[in-house]
């Protein structure tokens, strides 16, 4: 069946809300506006405003109150529209949610989930466009989830769900409207990275709204004879390091692919752990290919020209292979 | 005044507790000199009535919040003396394992919720622990302490409003003593009556002398009262002091010792213990019985807390996440 990653999304909320009345949706607009990128649309109507709660413009209460709602017995679900709003509410996930369980002893663990938005490609220029996915990943005591597939939007929320810790769940802003077979076996563990497409050459590393890209330059690469891997990282803490090496040894060339700065990025975490696991695996330096160092642009040309691109992609492999 | 509404039992349990929560927090401070406790150590030293009070008025099902400056609030709510030692002396025998220290008790079998030393950050928290409750069904309130500091975070009007606005049962304690840190109340806010903020909100607010455990207590009640009927959310003012420094490193530069004395002149402990006696409820040998035993009870902590066991740090890394449970 085909349907769109926005859908995918939709029904794993569905089929949440509808199982255990312990869940709860929470955010601005997801009620009466039905989401900002209408993910929730029709949901108040049929769970009602308690459960689908429209909140103020109030990021740091309501994240707040998600993380006590989930010490007090309830499965909460937060919204956040995209992750620069979420900076305002960081207090609440960085100095309580991911630190209750530990500084109290393990008395109190936070079921908590929170949903954001996060990534350019909308010109919504510096305020609404960056990718911010690797100052989360950074905190210990939380899980950050980066699902880039029709499968992992219907698959990663049941999981993120049952995890007796809180879980930030980032989707691509682009990735909404993305199209796709809805495949039999959609659950998936939350463990491991993906293997999206085996190759022997190079292993390509991406996540969220740059796989897409990645495949995209695969392809491309494939048309090139250069057969090229991609891994979908997919969990972005704790990252998978086990496939990540698995593959390097394969193919003995990395290029990271990620919509963050490049400094201090998730791609120089990748980098590095690819350097500590698996140096003399490796038949050249790993690359990466991230964001200009600069605040998303909000003139078109130039909002693409500073992220990530299959053609950027392209010509990083190609270098790296002197083809 | 008023005589003393409570029975003899009664009022020597508020007396005992506020002596507890004194002669605990003297031997701290002396250990910290010591060494033996280390970090912030945060005393509340002529705040004991607000402690003693508010808890004494809600039930064991309620939910508390606490700030970091929480010894005396942790120990009312029946988390033992030994376990709070304990954790001061980051053994793991503490009420936090050792993880949290001074600033971060936490108990949950009391349903105390920390220990948090982010200031303002506990509000939200317990709009939360309110919200769950709401959606459950469950008739209990939360009761959320926190400085007059907090009251210029942001944190601060996001849960007023948000408890407001759903009519969460949050009992909002703010103890205001009148400095957040060095910062007197007047230097930081811009309204110094806090409890007018409360309107801003639609929300009913009083304030009360933290200096008197009995009008802190009948407050309290009251308040709790309405909260838990489902009129919705309350703040109430404690209008109260710190005889001591902010923390362990804080020299007290910034107000008159004239200042403290004066306030000293009202503290809790004497001005209650003097009424009960005036009353007859109280001898000055039962004082100092009740005095003694409060003192064994720190003795009896305190060797509890130096002959506990480290934790190996081998565990450095248990309870980051929540260990899955084997199926």
């Amino acid at each position: 069946m085909k349907i769109s990653y926005r859908e995918a999304m939709r029904q794993a909320m569905h089929e949440a809300l509808a199982g255990d009345p312990r869940v709860f949706l929470m955010g601005e607009d997801v009620g009466k506006y039905g989401g900002t990128y209408a993910v929730s649309k029709g949901f108040i109507e049929e769970f009602g405003p308690e459960r689908i709660r429209d909140t103020p413009l109030s990021e740091l209460g309501f994240v707040g109150a998600g993380i006590g709602a989930a010490l007090g017995g309830m499965r909460p679900i937060v919204e956040v529209m995209t992750v620069n709003f979420s900076l305002l509410a960081l207090d609440q996930i960085v100095n309580t949610a991911a630190v209750l369980r530990h500084m109290s002893g393990g008395q109190f663990s936070v079921p908590l989930v929170v949903r954001m938005a996060t990534g350019a490609g909308r010109q919504l220029a510096a305020q609404h466009s960056h990718s911010l996915e690797n100052w989360y990943a950074h905190i210990p005591g939380i899980r950050v989830l980066a699902p880039a597939t029709i499968g992992d939007a219907r698959g990663m929320l049941a999981p993120a769900l049952a995890d007796p810790d809180p879980v930030i769940i980032f989707e691509h802003a682009q990735l909404y409207n993305l199209e796709g077979e809805l495949a039999d076996d959609w659950q998936c563990d939350i463990a491991r990275a993906a293997v999206r497409r085996e190759g022997s050459q190079v292993s390509v590393f991406a996540y969220g709204g740059c796989l897409p890209k990645a495949m995209q330059a695969a392809a491309e690469l494939a048309d090139a004879g250069i057969d090229a891997e991609v891994i979908d990282l997919r969990l972005l803490r704790p990252l998978d390091t086990e496939t990540i090496a698995a593959s390097v040894r394969k193919t003995h060339r990395a290029v990271v692919v990620d919509e963050g700065w490049k400094s201090g990025s998730l791609a120089a975490e990748v980098v590095a752990r690819i350097v500590e696991d698996c140096f003399y695996d490796l038949d050249a330096p790993p690359v990466r290919v991230c964001s200009a160092e600069v605040p998303i642009p909000y003139a078109r040309h130039m909002e693409e020209a500073a992220l990530p691109q299959p053609a950027k992609i392209v010509a990083a492999v190609k270098e790296l292979l002197n083809a | 005044m008023e005589p003393v509404p409570y029975d003899k039992a009664f009022a020597i349990r508020l007396l005992t507790d506020m002596l507890r929560i004194r002669r605990m927090e003297e031997k701290c401070a002396e250990l910290y000199g010591a060494g033996k406790i280390r970090g912030f150590l945060h005393l509340y030293i002529g705040e004991e009535a607000c402690a003693v009070g508010a808890l004494h008025a809600l039930t064991a099902e309620d939910n508390i919040v606490a700030t970091y400056r929480e010894h005396g609030h942790a120990l009312v709510r029946g988390v033992s003396m030994n376990a709070i030692m304990a954790e001061m002396f980051g053994k793991a025998a503490g009420c936090s394992r050792g993880r949290g220290g001074s600033m971060h008790l936490f108990d949950s079998a009391t349903r105390f919720y920390g220990g948090n030393a982010i200031v303002g950050g506990g509000l939200p928290l317990a709009v939360g622990l309110a919200l769950a409750d709401k959606m459950q069904g469950i008739p209990m309130v939360t009761a959320c302490f926190f400085g007059d500091g907090a009251v210029a975070e942001g944190a601060f009007h996001e849960a007023m409003n948000l408890a407001a606005l759903w009519k969460l049962p949050v009992l909002f304690c703010c103890e205001n003593n009148l400095y957040g840190m060095g910062t007197a109340l007047e230097r930081a806010e811009a309204q110094v009556d806090l409890s007018v903020k409360a309107a801003g909100y639609r929300m009913a607010a009083a304030k009360v002398d933290g200096m008197d455990v009995v009008a802190v207590l009948e407050a309290t009640r009251l308040a709790a009262g309405q909260v838990r009927a489902g009129a919705g959310p309350f703040f109430l003012e404690y209008q109260t002091y710190r005889f001591r420094a902010h923390s362990m490193f804080d020299p007290e530069l910034y107000r008159d010792k004239a200042e403290v004395e004066k306030w000293k002149e009202r503290g809790p402990l004497h001005t209650f213990s003097a009424r009960l006696k005036a009353e007859g409820k109280l001898s000055e040998k039962e004082f100092l019985k009740l005095d003694a035993q409060a003192e064994k009870e720190v003795a009896a902590a305190v060797d509890f807390a130096e002959r506990a066991e480290l934790e190996s740090v081998n565990d450095l890394l248990t309870d980051v996440y929540t260990p899955a449970v084997a199926p």
